[in-house]
């Protein structure tokens, strides 16, 4: 059944400061609307209980992207389309690039942002992974002032995050200085273009004198939030990438890490197979 | 309804002409197109952002209508598929979707359209991987997609020979 479209609200903010004393006055009432990609879904379907919405589209705070020689930050309106065109971002964090690339389709592309990425908190989202990889940093902004959180601890639970009521994500960092990496991102879909992921798997790791000296795996759509892989990345430090041995502990350490389900997209046994698979292509990337 | 919202003063410029409507601010641009302002040649097919029927041009990038609420269209230069063509003459890709058998049924074709023209504006000269992502986002279950492909193809090589 279709919304009733009186019912809801959607104000424009005249700048951030008004926006989040807005959602500081009426605690709870008010929530950020940007690109509606995913709430204009909902709306339509008729499954959008909340009514009351600011529109955040128009704030230039919360737009652009600023490098530094540390850190490039994204304001959390950044479209994709803006993270796949960005010559720095594709040469220093291609898995986001990839990310975005493969979310949606070119309109999706132009209106979806990655603070609506990550405050939509699906496990399902695609540059999570990419943002968990790259130790990404967010800075959420209140009436009281703002403060940074890491992006690792961000998500608590199925669609629950550190998120608190007259709070918004203002952007997202990422470190610039880390050693050259080589890295992978694979989503599996039911088609290449504009499928929501059955699995989304990014990793990234360094081979030292034909060991594993650093590695990273993050994987969405495996659990009930976009998670990394410790475990598994623990037992691959130090080895050798082509260790058949290796490989086999490293999938079921992996496997026990994770808890896909059964869903209209896919099964738990089809993507917990796809996620050991995954991990096999990688080690292949990093040993090759 | 005790609560909710009224309806707002909608002004923004759509193919060239500056329009005014009432509407409320969460209803679908895609609605207001087609019902206020009678441009029904925007089309309805999924509603939920995946299949690009609905696909226009707002301040130049292509969204879908049916995600944009009709609040963020407040001042914005819209192009529908009745702004494509110039005067009396077609654009490149409308003639070549016509002589190439681009277009079937038509339920896909103005969004699929809107697609590949904001497609060549990004990328005049655009590689086939180009023209497949650019037309990923739209869906037709008539065509099985070669001929609008080779629409788009023939569209950049007659605007090449005509430059």
């Amino acid at each position: 059944m279709r919304a009733f479209l009186p019912a809801y609200e959607l104000e424009t903010p005249r700048d951030l400061a008004a926006a989040v004393s807005r959602m500081a006055s009426e605690p709870g009432v008010w929530r950020a609307f940007a690109g509606g990609t995913d709430l204009m879904v909902l709306l339509e379907a008729g499954k959008l209980p909340h009514k009351k919405f600011l529109n955040i589209w128009d704030l230039a705070e919360l737009r652009g992207i600023a490098v530094s020689s540390e850190y490039v930050t994204l304001g959390a309106l950044t479209t994709y389309a803006e993270v796949r065109r960005h010559e720095i971002l594709a040469r220093e964090f291609p898995l986001l690039c990839r990310a975005a690339a493969e979310t949606g389709s070119v309109a999706t592309q132009n209106r979806g942002t990655l603070g609506g990425n990550i405050a939509n908190a699906s496990p399902a989202a695609d540059s999570p992974p990419a943002l968990l990889i790259y130790d990404a940093e967010i800075e959420i902004v209140s009436a009281g002032g703002a403060r940074w959180v890491p992006y690792t601890s961000f998500h608590t639970g199925y669609k629950k995050m550190n998120l608190q009521a007259g709070e918004l994500i203002r952007s997202i960092r990422l470190a610039r200085s880390r050693g050259a990496w080589k890295q992978y991102f694979r989503k599996v879909g039911t088609r290449r273009a504009q499928a929501i992921s059955k699995i989304c798997f990014a990793g990234a790791g360094r081979v030292e004198a034909g060991r594993i000296a650093e590695v990273r795996i993050a994987m969405g759509s495996v659990a009930p939030t976009v998670l990394r892989a410790v475990r598994a990345e623990e037992l691959l430090l130090g080895q050798r990438p082509e260790d058949a041995a290796v490989l086999l502990a490293a999938q079921d350490a992996l496997g026990a890490e994770i808890a896909p389900i059964d869903d209209m997209r896919s099964t738990g046994r089809y993507r917990r197979n796809v996620a050991r698979n995954l991990l096999a292509e990688f080690l292949e990337v990093l040993a090759s | 309804m005790p609560e909710g919202a009224p309806k707002i003063r909608l002004s923004c410029v759509v193919n060239g002409t500056s329009v005014t409507c009432e509407a409320y601010p969460m209803a679908r641009l895609l609605d207001v197109l087609r019902e206020e302002l009678n441009l029904t040649g925007t089309k309805e097919g999924c509603g939920e952002g995946e299949c690009g029927a609905c696909a226009i041009e707002m301040d130049g990038t292509l969204v879908n209508s049916c995600l944009v609420p009709a609040l963020q269209a407040q001042g914005a230069k819209i192009r529908t598929i009745e702004g494509v063509a110039c005067g009396g003459s077609l654009h490149a890709v409308q003639q070549a979707f016509i002589t190439h058998g681009g277009a079937q049924c038509g339920i896909c074709t103005p969004g699929m359209i809107l697609a590949a023209v904001n497609l060549l504006a990004r990328f005049p000269q655009p590689s086939d991987a180009q023209i497949r992502d650019g037309l990923s986002g739209n869906l037709c279950r008539c065509t099985g997609y070669m001929k609008i492909f080779e629409s788009v193809v023939a569209a950049v090589r007659d605007t090449e020979t005509r430059a």
